[in-house]
């Protein structure tokens, strides 16, 4: 594996280990909430939901038992950025969720990470043990009088749905990794149907960046609606492929260029789940308020065939689909099945936009966000490339 | 199985409820030591853990059978997943592919006649920016081409 030179406004700007706990032992828990909600922070697995909001929730409850869960079940086709920071900057990490324990008043925290990542689980442990050697884990953190807190690492066992919250929850209990009926949402019933906060490791590692340098400050990059920095994971056809921290807003033109990525037909934006974005409107801005995304940024070219990228990105949905509701589990066979038609030039132009509403119907009538956003790239592409997808020879281009 | 062997089947799986305790929540660490140890969860591994856990047999079958990285049937001592997603796919997985192939002499899905490997498709393991990208048991390999691969193959005991 290779590392980087990285550097970037909010993330990979200095720190060290701690100095985000102390900070955060030093307020009281409503200053640590208001900073937070005034940072305007959104969860960064790319749902977007309000990070303070979430904490008022679960730090709220009347519980004597609460969790913070890190969402380390990174999945999504295209995002690599949870890898770097737990490799290169667990630190974050690691002060994020002691904050979100001192926060919301759990006293565990758990790493759900992606069975794919187990070479990571070595380095991350003797991290905690280091950690707890400075009393920064463990019983009195820093002197603070009945502050305890302690992180375990949990592993995943290779299914793409346990980066829904549900479904992680349930993995972590021991079932099958099938998302939950929500409400009741984990903020009230999470794991062991305690008060749970499930954050993205990247919303917990911005945390003790906002609680040193303030909400304001934070609030300074980014747009209105989408403050601070992202992290960009980029791969495809580019010349500099790897983890960008940029503001939000960020047009993709400028990420193009960044990346020196040349002849660019097409941008997949939010991974497999996300939208593909045409030539056209490449003056579109990442935010999520406009072109809304987990991090992940796949890079086509003019020469790629993009049947056989929605084929790929459909096949991967018939895989990970948990198969628990109908939607899900029957709709993305129909859509790859419906990709292969276009492929062998046997289909009817019918029958192609009755799957495009049973796309739709998918969105809505899932259960968890797989099924409701595994759509969004079938929809997009073959409505942004109609012309060469449905050019009577299977989508190839003359390549 | 032979009865020594249930039988050291049952110690294993005692001490690891053990180590993790017999709640439910501690189902998934169990299922990953057996994996790592005997490269899948045999059918008498499951009824133990059943009885010592209190959880129905069915349950514990649905676990195993829900995740993609714990199997009930037995696997090569070593288990090579390719990525299949989509920016390995366009770095050139499926030349890649079509070498382990050749060179092994097994379909994906399938085992060596020896035992010595497993071969399977992995879905997006996080390496985009590095791939075609190949996890041998927990290792990760970047820049994988034919060449190499066969070379990271022959490697593997």
């Amino acid at each position: 594996m290779e590392k980087n030179l990285r550097n970037g406004p909010v993330l990979f700007s200095n720190f060290t280990r701690g100095e985000g706990i102390k900070k955060a032992l030093s307020l009281s828990r409503e200053d640590i909430l208001f900073e937070i909600r005034d940072s305007k922070l959104k969860g960064r697995g790319g749902a977007g939901f309000p990070t303070a909001t979430k904490w008022t929730l679960v730090s709220a409850a009347n519980s004597p038992e609460k969790y913070v869960i890190c969402n380390a079940d990174e999945g999504e086709p295209g995002t690599f950025k949870d890898r770097v920071l737990l490799l290169e900057y667990p630190e974050l990490v690691f002060d994020g969720m002691v904050i979100a324990g001192y926060t919301i008043g759990a006293n565990l925290g758990i790493i759900y990470l992606r069975g794919e990542y187990e070479y990571m689980k070595k380095s991350l442990e003797d991290y905690i043990e280091a950690m707890k050697k400075e009393n920064l884990l463990g019983k009195n953190i820093l002197g603070k009088k009945d502050f305890n807190f302690d992180i375990i690492i949990r592993m995943g066992s290779g299914a793409y749905v346990c980066g829904e919250e549900t479904a992680l929850i349930e993995s972590l209990e021991g079932h099958r990794g099938e998302a939950r009926n929500r409400p009741p949402f984990p903020v009230s019933t999470g794991f062991m149907n305690k008060p749970t906060t499930v954050n993205n490791v990247e919303t917990l590692a911005s945390i003790p960046h906002i609680l040193l340098k303030g909400g304001e400050w934070f609030r300074k990059h980014g747009t209105d609606k989408s403050t601070g920095s992202k992290l960009f994971s980029v791969s495809g056809d580019c010349d500099k492929p790897g983890v960008y921290e940029l503001p939000w807003g960020t047009t993709i033109n400028q990420l193009l260029n960044l990346v020196n990525a040349k002849n660019t037909k097409a941008v997949q934006v939010g991974g497999a789940s996300g939208t593909c974005i045409p030539k056209s409107q490449f003056d579109r801005s990442l935010a999520y308020e406009d072109a809304a995304t987990g991090g992940s940024i796949i890079i086509f070219n003019e020469s790629r065939n993009m049947l056989h990228v929605l084929k790929n990105f459909m096949e991967f949905f018939v895989e990970e689909s948990c198969g628990q509701c109908t939607p899900c589990r029957i709709g993305n066979v129909k859509l790859l099945e419906g990709v292969e038609m276009v492929e062998s030039n046997n289909f009817t132009f019918s029958y192609i936009n009755k799957l495009k509403d049973l796309g739709k119907t998918m969105q809505v009538a899932s259960k968890c966000g797989l099924g409701q956003s595994s759509p969004n790239s079938f929809i997009s592409i073959l409505e942004n490339f109609s012309e060469e997808i449905f050019n009577g020879n299977g989508g190839n281009n003359g390549n | 199985m032979l009865v020594l062997e249930k039988n050291a089947m049952t110690e294993e799986i005692e001490k690891l409820v053990l180590k993790y305790g017999n709640n439910r929540s501690s189902l998934l660490p169990i299922l990953q030591d057996l994996q790592k140890e005997h490269k899948y969860i045999p059918d008498f591994a499951q009824q133990e853990i059943a009885r010592l856990m209190n959880i129905h047999p069915v349950e514990i079958y649905g676990v195993i059978t829900f995740y993609s990285f714990l199997n009930t049937q037995p696997k090569g001592r070593n288990i090579v997943r390719l990525c299949q997603t989509i920016t390995c796919d366009l770095a050139g997985k499926k030349s890649v592919a079509k070498t382990i192939e050749r060179e092994l002499g097994i379909k994906f899905g399938e085992t060596t006649k020896d035992g010595r490997i497993t071969l399977e498709y992995a879905n997006c393991i996080g390496m985009c920016d590095q791939g075609p990208a190949l996890l041998i048991n927990e290792r990760v390999y970047t820049k994988v081409n034919s060449e190499k691969a066969v070379k990271i193959l022959s490697e593997v005991k």
